[in-house]
C-alpha cells in the first residue's frame, strides 16, 4: 500500500484497483532506480548529448529596456523537440525500460507531448502509441506528422469532447487492460500518485540549472520568476528550487475568452474535486461534472491542474492568475518583434503575464520569464487569429 | 446491522444477478421504468449506475449511455429522487456505483446519508482503491450503507485482507484486465482469483466487468462466486432502442429473464 502520496490535502490516487499494482510497481522504480548511478549517467547523457541541455538562461537586452527591469528568459525552446516536454519523456521513457516494459503510450492535446514521447521511443528503441483527440488531430496536423514520422502510432479519440482530457482517459484506459507490458508515459505533473511527484523531478532540471545561472550571472537570486501553467509541469519544474527562496513566484493560466466566457483558469475559477486519479482543482458544476475547457493555446486547454500547484495556491506561495487569449496573442507579436524569438502559444502567456508585473518591479530587480517552448507549431493559429496585425 | 444486500447472499440458493443500468438513460423518467422492469424480470440485486463525465473504468456501452444520461440533465439530486421512487414499490437490494467526485462535491458524509435516506444499500465508487477508502467507508457505515469495494487479479494477499476488512456488502471482482464491456469468455486469471478471495474473505464474492455469458456464471459460480454483475449486455439493449420504449423495455426484460434462467 503507498503512503504520503498528498501534497497538503491535495493528490492521492483516486484510480481503479486495478491500477493500484502497476502504481506501486512505478513508484517501487522511481524510489530505486532513479536515485541510483546508472540511471543517473544514462539520463546525463541523454539530456546534454541528446536533448541539448543545458539551455541558455538569456539575458534580453530589448525585453529589459521596455519592462524597466533586468529580464532573463530560460530558453526550453531551445531544447531538442522545441519544448521542455522532453526532459519527462526522456526519463519516464528511461525508467520504463528499466522497469522492463516493452510498450509506451501516452496522451497529447497540441501533440507536443506526443513528438517529446515520439522521439524518447525512437531513441529508446521502445513502441509509443498517442492517444490524441479527433479535434486535436485536425488541429495540429503538423505534430501529429513529425510523430508518424518518428515511429510512433497516433490513435485517434472519439469520446467525450474529443480533447485532451479525453484522451487522457482512453490512456487511462489502455494501461488498465494492457497494464502488465505497458508503461503510461503521462505529459504533465497531473495523475495519480507518484506521477505529479516523478514529472516534477524529472522537470526540476529547469529550476536547477536556472538557480545556477542566475547565481553566476547576477550573484543573486532573482525577485520573480513567471511561468504558464496547463497541467503546470514547465511551472513546478522552474518553481522547485526557489521554493524555499524569497523570490516571487507567478503562474499564468489560459483566461481564455477573459471574465464570463469559456476558459481554463482551473486555479483562479475553478474548485477541488477528482479527475484522472487526483484531488486538485477543476472545471466542473455544481454536481462535479467536468465541464470543457477552452484556450488559444492546446497545451492549457485542461480542466484540471496538477495537485502541487493547488497546494501552492492554497499556501499562498505562488501567485496565479489568469492571461485571455487577446493577450496571448499580443504577447506573442510582441516577443517575435520585440527580441526576434517566436514562443509557443502557452509561453506567451507567460510572457504577458510578466509584462503585467513588471510596473511593480524596479530597474535593477530580475524578472526570469519560463520560455517552455517554441511557436513553430502556433505559427498558422496566430496569423489567422493577428489578421491585420501582421 | 444486516443490509438488504447481506440478507439476500445469505438467503441465496443459486447465484445471484446484479444486473445494472445507468441512471438517467435513456432519460429520467424512462429509466425508472427500465429499472422496474428489471427487478420484475427477476434480478436479485439492482445495481444504479450514477454518470460521470469521464468515466475511465468503463467501455464504450456505458460511456455511451452516460453521455445519454448526462444529455438528459442527470445528476446527483435526480438520482437520489429516482433511488427513492423505485424504494417506494420493492424491496430488492439496491447497489449505487459512481465515481469519486460526485460524491466529494456532495460532500462524502451528506452524499452517503442521502443515498441511504432515498433507499440504496449499497454504494462502490469506481476510481476509490484502498489507499483513498477511509473516509467513503466511514461515511457509508456512519449512514448504515455498505461500503463495496474492488478487488482484481491484480490485487496482493496483503492488500486483499486489508480491502476484506474495510468492506462491506460484497466484493465486486473485476473479472477482466480493462474496462466495463461485453466479452464473453472465462478468463482463467479470474477462476483463480475468485478461490484465492473465498480462501480469505468472509464476504460474498461478486465478479463483474464483461459478463454476458450463461458458461461464464457458471464457471464463475463453480469456481465459488456468489453472483455475477452484468452491465453493458443490458445497456446495450437500452442504447440499441432509444427513441423506442416499448421495444426497449421488452428487450430489457427478455434480456434480464434470460440470464435469471442462467443462475444455476
Amino acid at each position: 500500500m503507498i503512503e504520503s502520496t498528498r501534497f497538503g490535502e491535495y493528490g492521492g490516487c483516486f484510480v481503479p484497483e486495478t491500477l493500484m499494482a502497476a502504481l506501486e510497481e512505478l513508484e517501487d522504480g522511481f524510489r530505486t532506480i532513479v536515485p541510483g548511478t546508472a540511471f543517473q549517467q544514462e539520463m546525463d547523457y541523454y539530456l546534454h548529448e541528446y536533448a541539448g541541455r543545458k539551455t541558455p538562461l538569456t539575458f534580453c537586452r530589448n525585453l529589459s529596456r521596455d519592462l524597466g527591469c533586468r529580464v532573463y528568459l530560460k530558453r526550453e525552446d531551445l531544447l531538442h523537440s522545441g519544448a521542455h516536454k522532453l526532459n519527462n519523456a526522456l526519463g519516464q521513457a528511461l525508467l520504463a525500460r528499466c522497469m522492463g516494459k516493452r510498450r509506451i503510450i501516452a496522451e497529447t492535446g497540441a501533440g507536443q507531448h506526443g513528438v517529446a514521447t515520439a522521439i524518447a521511443g525512437a531513441a529508446l528503441g521502445m513502441k509509443v502509441e498517442v492517444y490524441m483527440g479527433e479535434e486535436d488531430i485536425a488541429r495540429q496536423a503538423l505534430n501529429v506528422a513529425r510523430m508518424r514520422m518518428l515511429g510512433a502510432s497516433v490513435l485517434p479519440v472519439r469520446s467525450g469532447s474529443r480533447t485532451l482530457k479525453d484522451a487522457i482517459n482512453e490512456a487511462l484506459r489502455d494501461w488498465v487492460a494492457n497494464v502488465r507490458d505497458t508503461h503510461y508515459l503521462i505529459g504533465s505533473v497531473v495523475g495519480p500518485h507518484p506521477f505529479p511527484t516523478l514529472v516534477r523531478d524529472f522537470q526540476t532540471v529547469i529550476g536547477r540549472e536556472t538557480r545556477a545561472q542566475v547565481l553566476e550571472k547576477e550573484g543573486r537570486l532573482p525577485d520573480a520568476i513567471v511561468a504558464c501553467v496547463g497541467g503546470g509541469s514547465n511551472a513546478i519544474g522552474m518553481f522547485t528550487p526557489f521554493l524555499g527562496d524569497r523570490t516571487q513566484l507567478f503562474g499564468a493560466e489560459a483566461g481564455g475568452e477573459g471574465p464570463g466566457g469559456r476558459h481554463g483558469a482551473t486555479l483562479c475559477r475553478g474548485r477541488p474535486g477528482v479527475l484522472h486519479g487526483t484531488y486538485t482543482y477543476l472545471i466542473q458544476d455544481a454536481f462535479g461534472q467536468i465541464l470543457e475547457s477552452h484556450s488559444v493555446s492546446a497545451g492549457l486547454d485542461y480542466p484540471g491542474v496538477g495537485p502541487e500547484h493547488s497546494y501552492l495556491m492554497d499556501k499562498g506561495r505562488v501567485t496565479y492568475r489568469e492571461v485571455t487569449d487577446d493577450e496571448a496573442v499580443d504577447s506573442f507579436l510582441y516577443l517575435s518583434r520585440t527580441e526576434g524569438i517566436i514562443p509557443a502559444l502557452e509561453s506567451a502567456h507567460a510572457v504577458s503575464l510578466a509584462r503585467s508585473i513588471a510596473p511593480d518591479l524596479r530597474n535593477d530587480d530580475i524578472l526570469i520569464v519560463n520560455l517552455s517552448g517554441r511557436g513553430d507549431k502556433d505559427v498558422s493559429q496566430v496569423a489567422a487569429l493577428a489578421g491585420d496585425r501582421l | 446491522m444486516t443490509t438488504r444486500i447481506g440478507r439476500a447472499f445469505l438467503a441465496r440458493t443459486r447465484p445471484l444477478l446484479v444486473a445494472c443500468l445507468v441512471a438517467g438513460d435513456p432519460d429520467i423518467r424512462e429509466s425508472l421504468a427500465m429499472i422496474r422492469e428489471v427487478e420484475r424480470a427477476g434480478a436479485d440485486i439492482i445495481e444504479v449506475v450514477m454518470p460521470f463525465s469521464d468515466p475511465v473504468a468503463d467501455g464504450p456501452v456505458m460511456q455511451q449511455a452516460i453521455q445519454r444520461a448526462l444529455s438528459a440533465g442527470m445528476n446527483t439530486d435526480s438520482l437520489f429522487s429516482l433511488i427513492r421512487d423505485f424504494r417506494s414499490e420493492s424491496e430488492t437490494p439496491l447497489v449505487l456505483l459512481t465515481y469519486a467526485n460526485p460524491v466529494v462535491q456532495r460532500g462524502i458524509g451528506a452524499f452517503y446519508r442521502d443515498a441511504a435516506r432515498a433507499g440504496a444499500d449499497g454504494v462502490a465508487v469506481a476510481d476509490v482503491p484502498l489507499e483513498e477508502a477511509e473516509p467513503f467507508c466511514t461515511a457509508a457505515r456512519d449512514a448504515g450503507i455498505d461500503p463495496i469495494l474492488f478487488v482484481s487479479q491484480t490485487t496482493s494477499d496483503t492488500r486483499l485482507e486489508r480491502i476484506v476488512e474495510k468492506a462491506g456488502g460484497f466484493l465486486y471482482l473485476v473479472a477482466a484486465l480493462g474496462v466495463t464491456g461485453v466479452r464473453g469468455n472465462v478468463d482463467p486469471a479470474t477462476i483463480e482469483c475468485i478461490r484465492r478471495i473465498k480462501g480469505i474473505s468472509p464476504l460474498p464474492v461478486v465478479p463483474g466487468f464483461g459478463i454476458s455469458s450463461s458458461h461464464q456464471v457458471q464457471a464463475y459460480s463453480q469456481a465459488g462466486a456468489d453472483g455475477v454483475i452484468v452491465g453493458s449486455v443490458i445497456v446495450k439493449e437500452v442504447g440499441d432502442r432509444v427513441g423506442r420504449p416499448g421495444e426497449m423495455r421488452s428487450a430489457v426484460r427478455e434480456m434480464v429473464r434470460a440470464l435469471v434462467a442462467d443462475m444455476v
